[in-house]
């Protein structure tokens, strides 16, 4: 064990670090608080998802707000109406949902990345009329209201031996999120650094010289689908238990560009990038509706509109400034300066061809 | 010869719906100059759409006479339309398709933000141009402002083809399209023919935000729905072919009006049937109508 803390690579105490972080951060925040940041996981999940269907495989959906609202609805109807009980519900919300994505994989297969992205974003714009639609399954407009579980004796114990304070159902629901986002990403962790990653990045990169060399490429594809979908599947059921409350408009179009944001801004293609792009996604427009109020140059009047509409024109912005000029979001922009600091500090590379001594990718 | 009631609605569905579909050909029309111009599909074009249209009638409402108003919003709309080829598509001209396509996106939700600073959210009624009533002929009644929006779409789409088809510029602006090297050798400023694809598109855009407002309420959403029929339009006709962009509008008009009729889709599911439309040519006949295959460069 301590060998192997030795030479464990730098990057897995900056994981550990992180993990302590989250774990520890509802015991400093207030209840609600910690409820924001679930809701900031919950995004992560989304994003890794997203993220392993455009940054490793190559295909753009703008319509995940679609599997979300599935997942969503699956686990609140099964625990609504069948009295299931919730945590149960939220694997078998991702299962379905990665179901339906892997079959949803198959036609999109026959399209081109442009024609993909058409499809998946009107179907995002149709989503909440689709929703609507089965009343008595899904309530219509007035919504699924979920009753938010209580936390387990003996989590309210370890929580009490650390805060003194009693545990509330938001601080569970955050440890909950946790403990998926966790699973989720190591499970994505394993997947995309061999053998799966490698030959969905082929694909994404060259497809024809990946299927040359044997790659299954339209297995890969909806593999991707598939388990892009899970994630949204996972993340819809957790967003109604940390909402408590799911109707059509709560899966608007926006939702899906808020993920893209998100997907984009962290570095398309990374690990640690979803984590940091939901961060950014999920905090800019509670951030936005905090700050534009305090601003006494703003014209009181113009607060509101300028609440709603400040969000989409820094996320529009940000969409643009990062795809124009770091095309690798913020963890390719961390990553190319880490390797450039290093490489002044050890001289290493070759400066005549400024070629670096391993690939960062697989160093 | 005398109609049933049954038979006029259903004429007076297909009518009307030839007049929403001619306002889906001009967006769809718009969509097809620009994958013409760079294979791209441009996501933002409803929202520039929706801008304009915001111009045009904050031009009016301060008392600018509506036929002066418009044709300058289209000549603004041109203008702005170069203007984000310049400074946001020509920086990334060559990136992948999946960047472009997200900075297509980016830009729909800056001008949706944008829209929403300047004229705020709350929807607003605008009258049309064109005088209550209509003409009515074997049950049938046409209104004129239906009649104006087909008459407007179909003078927009004559001069289209004839600027494409029939003038120096746009004989340039296709060559630069479709050979952009050989094009270059010839002295053919290439990008600059982009950028005009892109005013002209916007232009185009900007008549059906503008026919298109009296109908809905003029609000930053109102062009959300628009765009998914333009969509279907674009992929119905073959999204190259400017001809299939107007077949393409009006059958999709026609067709999301007659769905109505269907009680699985009544009056709330019309948009569906517009993405089902989107989805079973893409799957069945990915070319559309009107399109060429074609084979795929290893």
């Amino acid at each position: 064990m301590r060998q192997w803390l030795r030479t464990a690579p730098p990057r897995y105490g900056l994981v550990g670090l992180v993990v302590l972080f989250f774990a520890g951060l509802p015991t400093v925040i207030s209840s609600f608080l910690a409820s924001e940041w679930a809701l900031a996981l919950i995004f992560a999940i989304a994003i890794m998802g997203l993220n392993i269907l455009i940054g490793y495989s190559g295909q753009l959906s703008l319509g995940h707000g679609a599997f979300i609202a599935l997942g969503a609805y699956i686990s609140a109807i099964l625990a609504h109406r069948y009295k299931m009980d919730y945590l149960a519900t939220i694997p078998i919300a991702g299962l379905v949902t990665g179901a339906v994505g892997f079959l949803f994989g198959v036609p999109a297969l026959r399209l081109s990345a442009l024609y993909l992205a058409l499809a998946t974003f009107a179907l995002a714009v149709v989503t909440p009329s689709l929703i609507k639609r089965p009343k008595d399954l899904t309530g219509g407009v007035q919504g699924i209201l979920l009753v938010q579980p209580d936390p387990p004796q003996p989590a309210k114990d370890a929580f009490a031996f650390f805060t003194s304070t009693l545990m509330t159902s938001d601080q569970w629901i955050y440890y909950i999120t946790l403990f998926w986002a966790l699973l989720l990403f190591w499970l994505a962790w394993n997947l995309l650094r061999h053998r799966t990653g490698r030959a969905m990045r082929a694909i994404r990169d060259r497809e024809v010289a990946a299927a040359a060399s044997g790659i299954n490429v339209a297995g890969y594809k909806t593999l991707a689908f598939g388990i892009s979908a899970f994630y949204a599947g996972v993340a819809g059921s957790l967003f109604g238990l940390a909402t408590g409350f799911i109707s059509p408009d709560t899966f608007p179009v926006s939702l899906s560009i808020q993920l893209l944001v998100g997907a984009v801004i962290g570095g398309l293609a990374s690990i640690p990038g979803p984590l940091i792009g939901a961060v950014f996604a999920y905090f800019l427009p509670i951030e936005s509706n905090q700050f534009v109020p305090s601003q006494a140059w703003i014209p009181s009047g113009l607060a509101s509109t300028v609440e709603k509409a400040g969000p989409s024109v820094t996320y529009g912005v940000v969409l643009i400034l990062v795809m124009i000029f770091a095309p690798n979001g913020i963890v390719g922009l961390a990553t190319s300066g880490y390797l450039a600091l290093r490489r002044r500090l050890r001289g290493a590379g070759d400066r005549e061809t400024g070629q670096l001594p391993s690939d960062a990718q697989t160093g | 010869m005398t109609l049933t009631p049954q038979e006029q609605a259903l004429l007076q569905l297909v009518v009307s719906g030839i007049a929403t579909g001619a306002i889906f050909a001009s967006l769809a029309l718009a969509l097809v100059l620009i994958y013409n111009a760079m294979g791209l599909v441009n996501f933002a074009q409803g929202e520039m759409a929706m801008f304009a249209t915001f111009i045009a009638f904050a031009l009016i409402s301060r008392g600018v006479n509506y036929w002066i108003a418009v044709p300058a919003t289209v000549v603004l709309a041109f203008a702005g339309g170069i203007l984000i080829q310049r400074v946001v598509i020509r920086p990334v001209e060559r990136a992948p398709i999946l960047a472009l396509v997200i900075i297509t996106l980016g830009l729909a939700t800056l001008i949706n933000g944008f829209a929403g600073v300047l004229f705020g959210y709350v929807p607003r009624s605008v009258d049309s141009p064109f005088s209550v009533g209509g003409v009515g002929a074997g049950g049938v009644y046409v209104t004129y402002r239906d009649l104006g929006v087909m008459a407007v779409s179909g003078v927009v789409l004559l001069l289209m083809y004839l600027l494409l088809q029939r003038t120096t510029i746009g004989l340039t602006m296709r060559a630069a399209a479709h050979h952009p090297e050989a094009s270059r050798l010839l002295g053919v400023r290439v990008s600059w023919m982009l950028a005009l694809g892109w005013g002209l598109a916007s232009a185009v855009g900007a008549v059906s935000g503008i026919m298109v407002a009296p109908v809905l309420l003029l609000e930053p959403n109102m062009m959300q729905s628009i765009i998914i029929y333009a969509f279907a339009a674009a992929v119905l006709g073959g999204i190259e072919s400017p001809l299939g962009a107007v077949v393409g509008g009006l059958i999709v008009g026609v067709t999301v009006n007659l769905a109505t009729l269907i009680p699985l889709v009544g009056g709330d599911l019309q948009l569906a049937v517009a993405l089902a439309i989107i989805v079973a040519v893409l799957i069945i006949r990915p070319n559309g109508l009107f399109g060429h295959a074609v084979g795929r460069r290893v």
